[in-house]
């Protein structure tokens, strides 16, 4: 037995040698983070300060009750000769170990409390803004304030090739959006969570909110953010198949730069509206409809048209996309979504020119070439 | 020593021949023993516990490095779904109700177990409940990519996996509360003359309690996962809002369920830690009566505290402030636990063999866990927290250190009683430490984790948490392995193993050291009289 010890402890000392240089030759030391951001909100800091004063309360419980227990293992071992006393109970300890602790948990409570009061007033904001969770993607809509009638989807912007691993990984892997939320600094934003499919959470560590996002249902929480800077989040309820891929990304910018950023929104907008007559030709079409395809529909039905098998169905040769009797249905399924399944309804958040034109690329790409070009008249007529 | 139980009456018969098994594969279907069912349950619960292990250690590959590298992220949430209800339900359930099976007809002197075909039945209704959720990942569209949890609408979307699962739980419900009312009714009407219910061995306790929470917490389970089934497949639209429903309806019932779940699986643990520690510390437990009260208080209270894992759902703040204070008052009682287990190996005669070992383990990663869940009751801490990996450190400290480890502590201690033989010391303590150690190694970096913000549930992460997630993988696999080193120990102590007598352990105390080791197929058929128990 003693032998085989031996080996057993020298394999294993070589495996944690081995760990070891693993762990200390990859690059980036400074990244083990040991506990939260400070928060950049004043509601946040509180949270935080919270939690390091309860984390160091239990820390200093647990020193008292294991150095006690520490004294035992080491002094009344049956080893050393030490033989059992024969008490089983004492009132006076009992009660002081019941009641201290609940001292100590009041002691607690009173500043948590304080703080949720705090965390919880959402009144008199200077900016609301609606976030909508989709599968895998969020919407924002500016409903009051300066900005008001911005509105735009925010989708993760990182390549496939990094997640696949197949290129290497920028610094902000998994932590990019292509229009990130904005808002300026110092002033206090409402935000109403709402979603559309299945529940989401809006989360952004750095101001201390986390908020679930509930279909049907609208919920609210609030920031006020002092320091500009990029502050990143993630999704924080499990929505399905790329819940990891929708990240939150918020800019904080001055009051001046805020005002720029919302005039660029106002003439983007207006210069981004589609001409609802025009008559587009299929070559039109499929430039702007696999644009669309790629963020809206290519997270499930591939971006082959290949779907996964068993979960979510392949477009390429499938009867609705394919037969030219179902043209009608194959519109109506991108409009309403198909109820019980992750199809959603698109008709909220794309345009009739969108639609129009990634129902012509779904019906002309791969292999389904049947030649049909549908028009944004012919969403508008069957909205 | 002066407090031992003084024992009456006679110890087992094993001279009933006409009463002896019949032989092959009949007899684990047909049997009706406490014994028989009872190790049938441990052989099931550990099988479990390797395939949900299996599991784990997929997800934990996936993890290793960011990037997608193992599984799609479909196949991911599969795994996360399917080790939670696999190791929940499947392992850790099964295990204590195990160990109640073996020894709770033992510590009371009863024959066997009150109704005895019914236990038979409650076992069997395992096997198939499990297939039928294993069966899920072969099915169209595979499990249930949601978690353990379920929630709607995203459960409503998921594919015929998913009735499966349910269809599984169902059955898994039912073999609870069947084998909840058989332990009540064994309890309470077969223990031997002179066992009073205060005189009672504290695993006896923990098991009666936790088998009224589960006849009162499987039923709303059943109920929830019924109203999913309909708002699937019949136009039911309890968990839709467009239908007048509430998604967030779904976790008020769930968690209703889940939060007396946490301490079905807790308590028995509890019940073992306290056959164990007064054992080796060769002195009777400290405070018997309060432990009994903590325990019931715990199981009272759990009922009340089930939006706790709802803090960010919306809840209004009133809301909120009553179950943060209705939480941190589970801290009480949860710790007069600790503090008498404490006091019960103060000035001892402490020896450290490896079900000792284990208990203290468990003592000392179920108070982290303990910790953990204080600061999680704070509301305002845990929307920081909810959600994140700081959760996951946390439960598997509460689950597995004090689920698994007390499990171990219970299996090494009884071990020798039911098989008559003993199990190699040396590689008992190889277990342990490596169990301790690696077990660390995986779930304690998940806290800093957690603490940067990096989200539960996710396949892949921002590269910041790249360092922790590594060590996280390489623990939980050194972790993985190190459990098959119990069963090489479990089949080396019944193929080489030292004889074992009556009384294995010199401190241990109870009626199920009075019957011979290995304890005969029957024991007690007439009743010992029991007049000891001072406590």
């Amino acid at each position: 037995m003693k032998v085989s010890m031996k080996k057993f402890a020298s394999v294993t000392g070589a495996t944690a040698l081995a760990i070891w240089s693993l762990i200390s030759s990859s690059s980036a030391w400074a990244d083990y983070q040991l506990n939260m951001h400070v928060p950049v909100t004043e509601a946040g800091r509180r949270a935080y300060d919270l939690h390091n004063d309860i984390s160091l309360i239990c820390l200093a419980i647990f020193i008292i009750v294991f150095g006690v227990l520490a004294y035992s293992l080491i002094f009344h071992r049956k080893s050393k000769g030490h033989k059992a006393a024969d008490f089983h109970e004492h009132l006076g300890v009992e009660i002081a170990w019941t009641v201290i602790p609940s001292i100590i948990l009041v002691l607690i409570a009173i500043p948590s409390t304080t703080t949720l009061m705090e965390m919880k007033d959402t009144s008199e904001p200077a900016i609301t803004v609606k976030v909508t969770g989709y599968q895998w993607k969020w919407g924002y809509d500016y409903l009051k304030g300066e900005g008001e009638g911005i509105k735009f989807l925010s989708v993760l912007a990182t390549p496939k090739d990094q997640i696949h691993n197949k290129a290497e990984k920028s610094p902000s892997y998994m932590m990019e959006v292509d229009n990130p939320l904005v808002v300026p600094v110092n002033t206090k934003i409402r935000i109403l969570t709402t979603a559309n499919d299945v529940i989401h959470a809006w989360a952004v560590p750095a101001f201390a909110v986390k908020q679930d996002a509930v279909p049907g249902f609208i919920r609210d929480t609030w920031f006020k953010a002092e320091k500009e800077g990029t502050y990143v989040g993630q999704c924080s309820e499990l929505c399905g198949k790329d819940h990891g891929y929708m990240p939150i990304v918020v800019k904080v910018v001055s009051a001046g730069e805020y005002s720029t950023w919302v005039d660029e929104q106002k003439k983007k907008a207006a210069s981004n509206v589609d001409d609802p007559n025009k008559v587009w030709t299929l070559d039109e079409s499929m430039v702007r409809g696999e644009k669309v395809y790629n963020t809206a529909c290519a997270s499930c039905h591939g971006a082959n048209g290949q779907g996964i098998p068993g979960t979510f169905p392949a477009l390429d040769g499938s009867k609705i996309a394919k037969q030219a009797k179902n043209k009608a249905a194959h519109i109506d399924i991108v409009l309403h979504g198909k109820a019980g399944t992750a199809m959603q309804a698109f008709g909220g958040q794309l345009s009739d020119t969108d639609i129009a034109t990634v129902v012509t690329y779904e019906r002309n790409a791969w292999g389904n070439k049947t030649g049909d070009v549908i028009q944004p008249a012919d969403i508008k007529a069957v909205r | 020593m002066a407090h031992e139980h003084a024992i009456g009456g006679h110890a087992g018969h094993d001279d009933h021949e006409h009463h002896g098994p019949p032989s092959g594969i009949m007899r684990w279907i047909t049997t009706t023993n406490h014994k028989d069912i009872g190790s049938m349950y441990l052989w099931f619960s550990f099988i479990m516990f390797l395939v949900g292990g299996a599991m784990a250690l997929v997800i934990r590959a996936e993890l290793f490095q960011p990037g997608l590298q193992v599984v799609s992220p479909d196949f991911f949430n599969q795994m996360i779904t399917l080790h939670a209800l696999i190791m929940v339900f499947g392992a850790i359930m099964p295990a204590f109700v195990g160990f109640s099976n073996w020894m709770i007809p033992l510590q009371i002197g009863a024959p066997d177990m009150a109704f005895a075909r019914m236990n038979n039945w409650s076992f069997w209704i395992l096997p198939v409940a499990s297939f039928l959720l294993i069966l899920s990942m072969f099915v169209p569209g595979g499990a249930p990519g949601t978690g353990w949890t379920l929630y709607p609408p995203l459960s409503v979307q998921q594919g015929m996996g998913m009735d499966l699962a349910i269809f599984g739980i169902h059955l898994l419900g039912m073999s609870s509360i069947m084998g909840g009312i058989n332990i009540i009714t064994t309890i309470l009407n077969m223990r031997a003359p002179g066992m009073t219910l205060m005189k009672m061995p504290m695993f006896c306790w923990t098991w009666l309690i936790t088998a009224f929470l589960l006849i009162a917490s499987m039923p709303v389970l059943a109920g929830a996962v019924t109203m999913l089934l309909t708002d699937r497949h019949f136009g039911t639209t309890f968990f839709n809002a467009a239908g007048g429903g509430d998604p967030v309806l779904f976790q008020h019932i769930f968690w209703f369920f889940g939060h007396p779940e946490v301490y079905i699986i807790a308590l028995p643990a509890f019940g073992v830690i306290s056959q164990v520690i007064p054992a080796f510390s060769r002195k009777p437990i400290f405070g018997y009566a309060s432990m009994v009260y903590a325990i019931a208080a715990i199981a009272i209270i759990s009922f009340f505290v089930w939006a706790h894992h709802m803090y960010v759902t919306g809840i209004p703040l009133t809301g909120q402030l009553y179950f943060m204070y209705a939480t941190m008052i589970i801290a009480v009682p949860t710790g007069v636990k600790v503090f008498n287990w404490v006091a019960t190996m103060w000035k001892g005669s402490l020896s450290f063999e490896t079900p000792m070992l284990f208990a203290l383990g468990f003592l000392f990663l179920f108070t982290l866990g303990g910790f953990s869940g204080l600061v999680l009751a704070i509301t305002a801490v845990d929307i920081l927290l909810q959600e994140t990996y700081y959760v996951i450190a946390h439960f598997h400290y509460v689950m597995v250190a004090g689920a698994v480890f007390s499990a171990y502590a219970g299996a090494y201690y009884w071990l020798p009683k039911w098989t008559g033989y003993m199990y190699d010391e040396t590689l008992g303590k190889w277990h342990f430490w490596l169990t301790l150690i690696f077990f660390n190694m995986t779930f304690f970096v998940q806290h800093f984790l957690g603490l940067a913000g990096m989200p539960r549930r996710v396949p892949d992460y921002a590269l910041q948490f790249t360092e922790f997630n590594m060590i996280s993988s390489i623990g939980a696999f050194g972790l993985g392995i190190s459990q098959l080193l119990f069963l090489y120990i479990v089949l080396k102590a019944r193929k080489s193993g030292k004889k074992v007598d009556a009384q294995v352990w010199d401190g241990a105390e109870g009626l199920e050291w009075t019957v011979p080791s290995p304890a005969p197929y029957h024991t007690f058929e007439t009743p010992p009289v029991f007049e000891g128990g001072k406590h």
